[in-house]
Order: C-alpha cells, then sequence, then structure tokens
C-alpha cells in the first residue's frame, strides 16, 4: 500500500477512534455546495492518478484526486468524453468531488446524469477498511449498487479512493442553433421535439432583449447533424462561439449566475415559466436556474407543487443557508431511510458531517 | 439443486401458523384474494428457475396499494417473511417462496395508469409487462427502450427488482437509466417515493439503490417510466467468422471506431446449430460465431453507421456479411437470437441458463475456455449474449432426471461464474443473485463488502423480513462455501489457466 492511502486511512482510523470529524474535499471547487464542512480538512487532491483506462471497453478508472481536466483530455486524445459534461467550477476539480456532488452538465438530459455513468467505486469507510463495489463492466447487479448511491452523497458515506466511469465516443459532429423565442413558446417547442427522434444534446433559454432566446445543440454524424438542422431551421452559431456559449452554462461564468441567492430548482421539463424570477433553462426544461428574494418557504413550495425540488445552490450567505437548509426537505419515510443509511455507515459521524443536511 | 433455506419446521407448526396468517390476511383483503391449499399454491413454488423449488404457506394477491400496506403491516406484526412476485419469469430464483412465509403476488396491478405523449412518461403498476408499455406507446412513435428477451412475459415491478436489461441496453441503458420514480411499500407498510418526475430529486439518489435490489427493499407498487422516441429506421448486419476470438475482437473494433450500435449480439456455433432448425433465420452453421450488430436513428445516420460497421467487419476478417434488406429481414435475422432459450429448450430436455458479465476483451479467452470445460464436465453448452457489454449468457444443456447430470451443470455454472470473477467481471449482469448465485457472492465480495450490502438492507428493511436468504449471503453461508476473504488468485481451481 502506498503512503498516501495508508495516511489516508490512517487519518479515518484517527477520526473513528476520537470521534472527531473530517472534512474531506478534492480541489475545493464545490465549497460553496451544501454546508459548511466541519471537521479536519482531509485533501484528497494528492490521491491522483489515471488507473486504467481501455478505450474499446469504454471505462476509465482513476484515484479520486484526479482532475478533470487530466483526464477530460486524456479521453480526448481517444475521441472519448465523460457524455454527463461535469460543471469543473475551477481548474482544481478532481474526479471524487465530481462524483460526491454529482452535478451533470448540457448533455444531462440527452445522455444521462452523473450517476448514470459510474460504474464502481473503491470506498474507504469510516473503519478505514476498503471495499470495492461495482467495477469496469457496463452491466453488474451482484449485490446492491453501492456506487450510484456514493454518486451526489456529498461525502457523508465515505470516502471515495478510486471511481471507474463509463464513457462514450465524442460525436463526429455538433451544431448548435440559435431561436429568438419567449420563455413558455421555447418550453412548448423543446417538449414537441423531445417526442421525435432529434439528435438534440443540449438546450437553454436564457433571457434577451425583448424576450428570450432558445439555443439547442445537435451532436452526431454529419448527416443527422445536416438533416436535423434542415428540419429544425433557425440561426447557425458559429462553432467557437458554441463552444464558448456551452462552456459558460455549465461553468455559470455567464453574468446571469453572479445573483445571489441562486436556486436550482428541478422540475418536469414541460413544467410552464416559474415566475419565480429571472430564470435560465437548460435541460429541455428540466433545470431551471433562479434567482429570486422570494422567501426559501415560498421556492420549494412553489417546485414542490409542480412535482420538483428546490436547492438553494448558491446562498447570499452562511448565515442564510444555515437557516432554510441547502437543500429539499426529505419526506418522513426517506428522511428515515436517509437516517439509517448515515448511521449504518458512518455511526460516530466522522464524514462530512451535516454538508447535506444537519441531521446526518 | 437443493433448496437451502431455513431448518425445516415441523408440519404442526407450519399449520398452526397458517391457519393463523390466513386468518389474519383475511382481515385485510377479500377472501379471494388469499390462498393456502396445495393445489392453488403449487402454481407458485418457482420462478423461471425451476431447479429451486418451495411450496410457499400462503399466497396473497392483492388489489390495491393499501392492501398491500395492511398486508406487510399485518406481515411485520406476525414476523412472517414476505416474498414479492411479478410474472415469476426471474432466472435466479428471485421470487422463490419461503416455505414459512408469504407470497405477495403483484399480478393484479395490471394498469397503466397514465401514458403522457408530450412528457414521454408513463406511469404503469408493477404488474405491466414490459413489453405492454410499448405496445401502449406506439402510436405516439414512443417505446420503453429496455427490452429482455422475456418482455412478452415479464412485469415492470420484476424489471425494476433486477435493473433488467436487453439487446437496445448498449446504446439505451438498463431499467435503472429508464425509471424515472418508483413508489413503493416498506416493510413497515409506510409508502416512499423514490426520484421523481423532475430529472432528480433530493438527497441520496435511493432510486438508483433500489432498482436491482431483487425484492430485498420494499415493494414496489407504481413506477414512472421515460418512453423514448421511436428511430426512423432499424437494420442489422449479420456477420461470420471463423473463430470466436477473431469475432471478438470485431466487437472491440467497432467500439474503437467511436461506433454506439443499437444491439451488438453474438451467437457461436453451438448455439446456431440449436436455433437454425426451430426459427430457420438462415444462420451461417459453419462459421464459428457470427454477430448481429443492429444500427438505428435517421435514414442517414443508418447509411452511414452500416457502412462504418461493415468496413470494421471486413477488416476485421469477417468471412460472411449480410445487411438486412427489408424489416421483415430484420425481424428474421434477430429471431434467432431471441428464442434461443426456447431453442435449447428443444434440443435438451433442460437447460442452464447463466449469467455473467466481462470485460468485452475477454470474451474470447472466455469462450475458449468454457469450450474446454464442456470437455472436462462431458456437457455440451451453447453461447448466445450481449458481446457488446460483455454480458454472457452461457445455455448449459443437462437431463434434470440424472442427478449426476444435475450435479455436474450445477458445478459447470459456478465454474464459469468464477471465472467472469477472476477475469475482472461479475457473476450476474442481468438476471440477478436470487438464491442461485448466492454462493458465488462470497467468491465476488469480501467481508466486508457483504457487510457494506447488509448494512444498506438494514437500512430499509430493519427486520430482515423481506425476501429473506436471499441475494446476499451470512458470514456463516460463506464460511460453509469454504470462500472468506477471496483474493484475486487465490479462487477456486487453481488449475485453470490465469488469464
Ligand atoms: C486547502 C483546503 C483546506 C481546507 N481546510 C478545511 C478545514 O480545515 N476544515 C473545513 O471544514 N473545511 C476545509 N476546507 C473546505 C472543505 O474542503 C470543504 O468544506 C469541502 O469539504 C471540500 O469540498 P470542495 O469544495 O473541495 O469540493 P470538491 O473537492 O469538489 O468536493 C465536493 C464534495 O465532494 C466531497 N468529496 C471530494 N472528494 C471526495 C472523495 N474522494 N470521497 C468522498 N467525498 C469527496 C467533498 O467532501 C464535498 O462534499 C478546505 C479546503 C481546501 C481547498
Ligand atoms: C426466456 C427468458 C429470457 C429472459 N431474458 C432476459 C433478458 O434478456 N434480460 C434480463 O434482464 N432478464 C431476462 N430474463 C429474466 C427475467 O425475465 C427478468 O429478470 C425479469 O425482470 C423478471 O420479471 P418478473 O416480473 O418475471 O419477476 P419475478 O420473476 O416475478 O421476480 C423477480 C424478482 O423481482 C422481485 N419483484 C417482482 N415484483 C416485485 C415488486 N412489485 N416489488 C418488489 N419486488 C418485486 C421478486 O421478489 C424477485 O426477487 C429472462 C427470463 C426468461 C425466462
Amino acid at each position: 500500500m502506498d503512503s498516501l492511502l495508508s495516511d489516508l486511512r490512517a487519518r479515518v482510523i484517527l477520526a473513528q477512534a476520537s470521534g472527531k470529524p473530517v472534512s474531506i474535499h478534492g480541489g475545493g471547487t464545490k465549497d460553496f455546495l451544501g454546508m459548511k464542512g466541519t471537521g479536519t480538512a482531509l485533501d484528497m487532491s494528492q490521491y491522483a492518478g489515471i488507473v486504467s483506462y481501455e478505450p474499446t471497453e469504454l471505462v476509465v478508472t482513476a484515484r479520486a484526486g484526479t482532475t478533470l481536466v487530466e483526464l477530460e483530455s486524456l479521453l480526448a486524445e481517444n475521441g472519448q468524453m465523460l457524455a454527463f459534461e461535469p460543471p469543473h467550477f475551477g481548474p482544481g476539480a478532481t474526479l471524487g468531488g465530481c462524483i460526491a456532488t454529482g452535478l451533470s452538465g448540457p448533455r444531462r438530459a440527452a445522455a444521462g446524469s452523473a450517476r448514470d455513468f459510474v460504474l464502481g467505486v473503491k470506498l474507504l469507510d469510516a473503519h478505514g477498511r476498503m471495499l470495492t463495489f461495482g467495477g469496469e463492466v457496463m452491466k453488474n447487479v451482484a449485490g446492491y449498487d453501492v456506487s450510484r448511491i456514493l454518486t451526489g452523497s456529498l461525502g457523508m458515506l465515505g470516502v471515495m479512493l478510486e471511481v471507474s466511469v463509463k464513457v462514450l465516443p465524442r460525436p463526429e459532429r455538433e451544431l448548435t442553433l440559435r431561436y429568438a423565442m419567449l420563455e413558455a413558446a421555447a418550453i412548448e417547442r423543446l417538449a414537441a421535439w423531445g417526442a421525435q427522434p432529434l439528435p438534440i444534446t443540449a438546450s437553454s433559454w436564457v433571457a434577451a432583449d425583448g424576450g428570450g432566446e432558445l439555443r439547442i445543440r445537435l451532436s452526431g454524424s454529419p448527416s443527422a447533424v445536416d438533416s436535423g438542422r434542415a428540419r429544425l431551421g433557425g440561426d447557425v452559431v458559429p462553432a467557437a462561439e458554441a463552444d464558448a456559449w456551452w462552456q459558460s452554462l455549465r461553468e455559470q461564468t455567464l453574468p446571469f449566475f453572479a445573483a445571489r441567492p441562486l436556486w436550482r430548482v428541478s422540475v418536469p421539463p414541460v413544467t410552464p415559466p416559474l415566475a419565480l424570477g429571472d430564470t435560465v433553462i437548460e435541460w429541455n426544461g428540466g433545470q431551471r436556474w433562479v434567482s429570486t428574494t422570494q422567501p426559501a418557504e415560498a421556492v420549494r413550495s412553489a417546485a414542490a407543487a409542480l412535482g420538483g425540488h428546490a436547492t438553494l445552490f448558491r446562498p447570499e450567505s452562511i448565515d442564510e443557508a444555515r437557516r432554510v437548509g441547502v437543500f429539499h426537505p426529505l419526506d418522513p419515510v426517506v428522511e428515515g431511510i436517509h437516517r439509517r443509511l448515515k448511521s449504518e455507515f458512518d455511526p460516530q459521524g466522522i464524514f462530512n458531517p451535516g454538508r447535506m443536511y444537519s441531521y446526518l | 439443486m437443493n433448496a437451502p433455506l431455513d431448518a425445516a419446521q415441523d408440519a404442526l407448526t407450519i399449520a398452526r401458523r397458517q391457519a393463523e396468517v390466513v386468518a389474519a390476511l383475511r382481515h385485510v383483503v377479500p377472501e379471494h384474494c388469499v390462498m393456502y391449499r396445495e393445489e392453488e399454491v403449487r402454481p407458485y413454488e418457482c420462478d423461471g428457475l425451476s431447479l429451486f423449488r418451495e411450496l410457499p404457506m400462503v399466497v396473497v394477491l392483492p388489489e390495491t396499494e393499501s392492501q398491500v400496506q395492511e398486508i406487510l403491516r399485518l406481515c411485520k406484526r406476525l414476523q412472517v417473511p414476505v416474498v414479492a412476485r411479478g410474472a415469476g419469469t426471474g432466472l435466479s430464483g428471485g421470487a422463490m417462496p419461503h416455505a414459512g412465509g408469504v407470497l405477495l403476488g403483484m399480478a393484479k396491478f395490471n394498469q397503466i395508469r397514465r401514458l403522457d405523449a408530450r412528457t414521454c412518461t408513463a406511469v404503469v403498476q408493477p404488474g405491466v409487462r414490459n413489453l405492454a408499455i410499448s405496445e401502449a406507446a406506439a402510436p405516439y412513435n414512443l417505446y420503453y427502450a429496455p427490452d429482455p428477451s422475456s418482455q412478452i412475459a415479464c412485469s415492470i415491478g420484476g424489471n425494476v427488482a433486477e435493473n433488467s436489461g436487453g439487446v437496445h441496453c448498449l446504446k439505451y441503458g438498463l431499467t435503472v437509466h429508464n425509471v424515472l420514480r418508483v413508489r413503493m411499500v416498506t416493510m413497515d407498510g409506510d409508502i416512499a417515493e423514490l426520484g421523481s418526475e423532475a430529472l432528480d430529486a433530493p438527497g441520496l439518489d435511493l432510486l438508483a439503490v433500489f432498482i436491482g435490489s431483487e425484492g430485498m427493499l420494499g415493494v414496489v407498487t407504481e413506477v414512472t417510466v421515460k418512453l423514448v422516441p421511436k428511430p426512423a429506421l432499424a437494420q442489422v448486419i449479420m456477420a461470420s467468422f471463423d473463430h470466436v476470438e477473431t469475432a471478438a475482437d470485431a466487437v472491440a473494433g467497432i467500439i474503437a471506431a467511436g461506433i454506439i450500435p443499437a444491439g451488438l449480439e453474438m451467437m457461436d456455433k453451438r448455439a446456431t446449430a440449436i436455433v437454425e432448425p426451430f426459427v430457420q433465420a438462415g444462420y451461417d452453421l459453419d462459421a464459428a460465431a457470427i454477430l448481429l450488430c443492429e444500427s438505428d436513428g435517421t435514414p442517414e445516420t443508418v447509411a452511414a453507421e452500416i457502412a462504418r460497421m461493415t468496413d470494421v467487419f471486413e477488416r476485421s476478417g469477417a468471412t460472411r456479411i449480410q445487411v438486412s434488406a427489408s424489416e421483415a429481414e430484420r425481424l428474421r435475422f434477430w429471431a434467432g437470437r431471441k428464442n434461443a432459450f426456447p431453442a435449447a429448450g428443444r434440443a435438451s430436455p433442460d437447460y442452464y441458463c447463466m449469467d455473467g458479465t466481462i470485460p468485452r476483451r475477454q470474451v474470447g479467452r472466455v469462450l475458449l475456455a468454457i469450450q474446454e470445460m464442456e470437455v472436462r464436465y462431458d456437457m455440451r453448452c451453447a453461447n448466445v449474449f450481449h458481446a457488446g457489454d460483455g454480458n454472457l449468457h452461457p445455455l448449459i444443456l443437462f437431463d434434470a432426471n440424472d442427478p449426476d447430470s444435475v450435479r455436474r451443470a450445477e458445478d459447470f455454472g459456478a465454474e464459469i461464474l468464477e471465472l467472469c470473477v477472476q477475469v475482472g467481471g461479475t457473476v450476474t449482469g442481468e438476471h440477478g443473485v436470487g438464491i442461485e448465485k448466492i454462493n458465488q457472492m462470497c467468491v465476488q465480495f469480501t467481508r466486508e463488502e457483504l457487510d457494506a450490502f447488509h448494512a444498506v438492507k438494514h437500512a430499509f428493511d430493519p427486520g430482515g423480513l423481506l425476501n429473506p436468504n436471499k441475494v446476499i449471503p451470512t458470514l456463516a453461508r460463506c464460511a460453509e462455501y469454504g470462500r472468506m476473504h477471496v483474493h484475486a488468485g487465490e479462487l477456486r481451481f487453481p488449475e485453470l489457466p490465469r488469464f
């Protein structure tokens, strides 16, 4: 066992023995998400490196501290990609942090979310033991799918050491189209397109002078993209501008995202405009970024009434986050399952306590 | 194969217990929903894996969700184990009853509640058949993508429990990628909704762990599935190879070329020989293996992909290549693959279908090792499988009336599964662990990993009454199987060549 790993184990064992929590961090890029960590820092960024990569198996395995930048450039050299297009939110973003936050980017509605691509995880548990769940094969139903439950768990169940993710070939061609359109019309249009076999792999709507702008990205073989374009009309966005657009949306560098508080409202895609505040729409209407000063309860109950939920993605202040909670409250039965899972996996509560919900 | 259940209880205790449970159940469901006479419960003694049989103490067929809640509360109060059952097509004994328990049949939950073409979703009850969803969606040019070969019969509740896959899963994903929301009843009789009709739900992704949990965590009462637009066109290439290894390399070649086919399946010579007389699909009986490789999408995409796939096959040394020229021909090419199991049933008194997954690059080597095992066990084994994702389905032909044949089939199967683990794969790709592969779980996982599985089970079902003794072996069981702390290289069969 290498010294980094034995050091990590020793720190977890010590935390377990002393009951003093650790706050797991990778690149520190998603520090804003969830409640503030309370423990001693457990730095994963040194625990890095590609473990195995077999392009014809469509799988890459890397240590949790590997940066997304390194991983993505290796895949790009082989004409492949992380199809869920994870946001980085900074150059230091790590694979561990990417999977622990479970965030997905523009391609999510078409290709699936982070959890859909996780095939296996090596976990350092609360007792300092190394456990392997899933693996490097596409299909596996042996035991429960623990690696998928670790995706988006914000480090509350253990320390991810290695992750195996499914990768996909990069599309041969991509093309972005633009339409001047109001919000309600854009949602309708996306719904209509969604029910047809079209190669749409990203969508966005933002307010613009006197109305709004809908953008969609087509991906696939050159002929499929061309025939999609012929059917869908719209104005072609030049390639460089298009790439910059999807990147600025994924990384939230558009001026819109500077607003605080910033809510992420997740609703069934066809939901009509929310009228909660300024909005940016992604994922065919399923993901709505909302800047609003309305009370948290109002935002949450509006989302819930529509069959969705709301996350205080970027709070105005730590106090605000503490007061209203970052994540949508759970239904009592589901909350009970969460509490038991936490106490089964982390009985002393040493991993990122309170980061997701105060009681976990 | 001996049914390894709890120590047998004496007949009198069982009779008393049965009377008590039947009487209690009659308070919560109408009388016609409760069955306990031998002739009534006999049809439920096994699922699609008839090697494992057990008569349930009581069968109950609830009609409403609130009855399911009441039944589970009652079973909890009386400490009676409960096994949920869908269509009973499972191939790992997952729905095999518990001798002292209630078999909860979900067949009456057979309604499609809502099908919304605008949102591309359907809300269905768990007893709805997989194919019935696609049939209902067809008028809107939509379908439900996961297509297990059993799709005419199997239920969506069973699909959720097994995370079922099919020919289209390489491109369109497994059940877990196509289900948005599950409504389930816990062993406490409470209702939990996992996932949502939005693209995600708050908290831990309980939906992802529930799917594939084999009826161990809760009883499904409603499922929201995603429907996808039907592709405008599909075409399939049938390619022959004179070595299984060349065929396996051709599979890797397709992926390396950046193509994700809509389906990529392999049949070996034994399989085509069994199937051809049955379906007359026109398979090349001289080939050591044939590949079926499908492209779907717009006509332009299909034309481009078929050309590229053909090119890869030619360069990989295919000895014969045929592209389906019509929809009828496409279906004919697939007919043999889809009917391979029933065809095996005709060629042999019995067959035992295994299910393991391996990294694609190991396909050729594992198939050769299986050929060597055929000699050693003096048994025939046909291979028809999902080559694109490395999910093997060796069909071991045997005779259930001959105890020695049964024993050899069992050992042969176990050896294949352990080989799958050894080469970096898993003991089940889509049929589940159930009771069948519970011993091989001890080979694939360490004691600590099994502990973690028990932890998940406890979080959902602290009393352990749902589908007991399945899927996750106890430590005592693993010790009995003789394999705790198995690490790569210390597996059974050390005499086997290592890859
Ligand atoms: C140099 C540095 C020192 C810090 N020191 C402290 C400190 O002493 N005390 C303190 O409370 N906070 C500290 N923090 C902040 C702390 O890092 C954050 O609270 C958070 O836990 C780390 O997530 P992140 O922002 O780095 O995002 P990421 O690294 O992107 O991680 C996002 C989420 O994923 C989890 N995660 C990341 N990698 C893994 C993994 N391998 N396995 C499981 N979960 C993982 C994180 O815990 C977090 O929930 C420090 C941050 C940095 C950069
Ligand atoms: C000829 C044949 C071909 C097959 N091909 C494939 C294939 O290509 N791919 C594939 O994946 N599988 C295949 N199978 C296996 C089987 O069809 C699937 O596993 C299927 O999902 C089982 O569904 P079922 O309704 O028959 O479930 P059952 O056999 O009734 O039950 C299976 C498991 O699900 C649980 N369960 C059932 N309903 C519920 C519920 N409502 N709530 C909670 N738990 C429940 C049971 O407890 C049991 O553990 C095949 C089977 C046969 C016989």
